[in-house]
């Protein structure tokens, strides 16, 4: 990296950070709290003045240990939109990904500050006195490489069904059909529900991870990286399957993949070492990024 | 050692400076060695085999002997056992009634409970704890059967026999119940050990996907890392069955003497093994007929062994997972 880079990541200085949040938060629908909500009119009141937010990242920080991972994050995820993560690897995508249903909480020596406020009942997803369980059966997750439960395609699905307290055979397999629709899997595996899971190809058996994570009923379904061990074909089906998604739920999606995330996203963060950069409607980040970082990034010129 | 030059790992540097053809030709001039090496691996691995082969031969070939002067149906159904007495007595079944008692309880001990160590260590004891407490099990494995014998004897079943006492049964100092407790407390190590290294083996990946839909700790290790581990948790299993039915010292001090034909597990009884270690002694001669039985309960042992392991491999590549 050239020291003309290092320069341009000076984000975290008051000016910047102030209009780096004039994009990222809307005055309509919700009163937001404090300073964030005063900002801005003219940014999102244009094409998107019909969304609302679904959860707001406030002056969020996050620790491995001594390691300052997120930095002061602040965002607002859209509803029923697919908010893309970028930037190169090791920026705290995934990281950022996995405060929203708490995954950090699974490893010790982790820890948060500041909110994810979660509507419309303003749920602290990071509070301390937020049970993580309570948090993932409202936000689900789609990972990186495909990871159904060695079990029969129905009972994958039917995990979630079944934790939530759904009992009795015709209620099952009406929440397993309608979540393997969802997830345009049904027309191949209605023939054969009692298959182990593995039996299905790597599209397949992610779109069963998809399938699985809508059997709950989510909110928010987070996707890390959800294609990067899929062929073109496969991704495309993915990539169109989260399309159809954002009609009934609210996408984050964490790619490393440029394409992808101007092929499905409406907004677009980037991030660079743990700092939130720049976020803005993705074709805006695109085609007129703000800070010369981030048109050096989506050019290819770093990272 | 020899050449570098021979070594496959260093052949693509070899092309690399020289051409090609030279690295071939090389290869193929410096054989001896590698051809020395070759041989002496086979000879180990064939010593192996052939010391197998002549194990069951030995086996077969005297109990061939004995099923010549006993009817190998008399041998399976009679149901006394006493070939060295007079009258004489060839039924098998008592000491199998012995084996099958005395491994049924000690796997009904060494299951469970090695089932459930095995998940506590995988999956909720803090890693330090892990750490110190998987050598002191290993360690529990290298005492020696014997002194569980002893233990047996000496302070399990005089246990037993004063709860037995509470209900007003008077358990006697020989039992298959008291052999079968400890034998289990035996296995236990093996079954824990082995079933933890296949819930380790489990991948993050599988456990996060129990977890980020909501699942808690005991449901991800229940409904997840347990059927994902299933197939080294049966390799485990297999393993408990083939300690079990092949023990020898325990049942020979603490399970009593005396073929007897039950199921029941308070009585004192024999089991395959004790049979063969308690006559074994040498005051037999070579070629008699008490001498040729052994062998053929040998071989019963060998086939129940074998039956046991073959079904279990059978259930492993059922559940086989490839994640
Ligand atoms: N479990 C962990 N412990 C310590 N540091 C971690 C851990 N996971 C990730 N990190 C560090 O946090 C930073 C962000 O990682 P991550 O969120 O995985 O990046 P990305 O998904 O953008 O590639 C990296 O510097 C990474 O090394
Ligand atoms: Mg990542």
């Amino acid at each position: 990296m050239t020291s003309a880079n290092v320069s341009n990541l000076q984000v975290g200085n008051a000016g910047d950070r102030q209009r780096a949040v004039e994009v990222v938060v809307p005055t309509h629908g919700r009163d937001v709290s404090g300073t964030i909500a005063a900002v801005d009119s003219r940014a999102a009141s244009s094409s998107q003045s019909a969304s609302l937010v679904k959860a707001e990242v406030r002056g969020l920080d996050f620790y491995y240990g001594k390691f300052h991972a997120l930095k002061n994050l602040n965002l607002a995820i859209y509803d029923k939109k697919i908010t893309a993560l970028i930037g190169p690897s090791g920026c705290g995508k995934s990281t950022l990904l996995r405060c929203f249903n708490r995954m950090h909480d699974l490893y010790p020596d982790t820890k948060y500050s500041g909110e994810i406020v979660l509507h419309p009942d303003g749920l602290n997803l990071v509070g301390p006195g937020i049970d993580p369980i309570t948090v993932r059966m409202r936000i689900s997750m789609v990972f990186q490489k495909p990871n159904p439960f060695p079990k029969s395609i129905f009972e994958n699905v039917a995990f979630g069904p079944r934790l939530r307290g759904i009992k009795g055979k015709d209620a099952l397999e009406a929440e397993v059909q309608r979540a393997l629709k969802g997830a345009a899997l049904w027309e191949e595996c209605k023939d054969r529900l009692q298959d182990n899971a593995y039996r299905l190809s790597g599209g397949q058996q992610q779109r069963l991870c998809i399938a699985r994570a809508l059997a709950s009923d989510p909110e928010v379904i987070l996707f890390d990286e959800p294609t990067s061990a899929l062929d073109p074909v496969a991704t495309l089906r993915i990539e169109e399957l989260m399309r159809e998604l954002r009609e009934k739920v609210t996408i984050i999606v964490v790619t490393h993949n440029m394409h992808q995330a101007s092929r499905v996203s409406d907004y677009t963060a980037f991030m660079y070492l743990g700092e939130l950069v720049e976020y803005g409607e993705t074709p805006q980040i695109f085609q007129r990024p703000k800070k010369t970082m981030t048109e050096e990034y989506i050019s290819g010129r770093f990272g | 050692m020899a050449e570098p030059i021979a070594q496959p790992a260093s052949a693509p540097q070899a092309s690399g400076v020289s051409t090609p053809v030279r690295a071939r030709i090389d290869r193929r001039s410096v054989p001896i060695s590698e051809r020395v090496i070759e041989f002496g691996l086979f000879l180990a691995g064939a010593s192996g085999v052939l010391v197998t082969v002549l194990i069951v031969g030995t086996l077969v070939y005297e109990a061939v002997g004995y099923f010549r002067e006993v009817p190998i149906l008399d041998f399976l159904t009679g149901t006394s056992w006493g070939p060295q007495f007079v009258p004489a007595s060839h039924g098998v079944l008592p000491l199998i009634a012995g084996t099958l008692v005395t491994t049924l309880v000690a796997l009904l001990v060494a299951v469970p409970v090695g089932t459930i160590v095995a998940l506590w260590l995988s999956e909720y004891a803090p890693t330090k704890l892990r750490e110190s407490v998987k050598p002191v099990l290993e360690l529990l494995s290298a005492v020696p059967t014997v002194v569980f014998g002893y233990f047996a004897l000496l302070f399990v079943i005089p246990i037993l026999q004063t709860m037995f006492g509470w209900v007003g049964y008077e358990l006697g100092g020989f039992n298959m119940l008291g052999a079968g407790l400890v034998m289990g407390i035996m296995i236990v190590p093996y079954v824990a050990s082995l079933s933890e290294d296949a819930m380790r083996a489990v991948p993050k990946s599988l456990r996060e996907g129990a977890y980020a839909m909501g699942a808690t700790k005991f449901q991800t290790c229940v409904q997840v890392v347990f059927p994902a581990a299933l197939s080294g948790i049966t390799a485990a299993y297999i393993l408990a069955v083939s300690r079990a039915l092949g023990e020898t010292m325990i049942v020979v001090v603490a399970a009593g003497g005396q073929p007897n034909f039950t199921m029941d597990p308070l009585q004192q009884a024999q089991t395959l093994t004790a049979y063969i270690a308690s006559v074994a002694k040498g005051d037999l001669p070579v070629g008699s007929i008490g001498y040729r039985a052994i062998f053929a309960v040998g071989l019963t042992l060998l086939v129940m062994t074998l039956f046991f392991n073959v079904g279990g491999h059978w259930l492993r590549q059922r559940y086989k997972e490839a994640y």
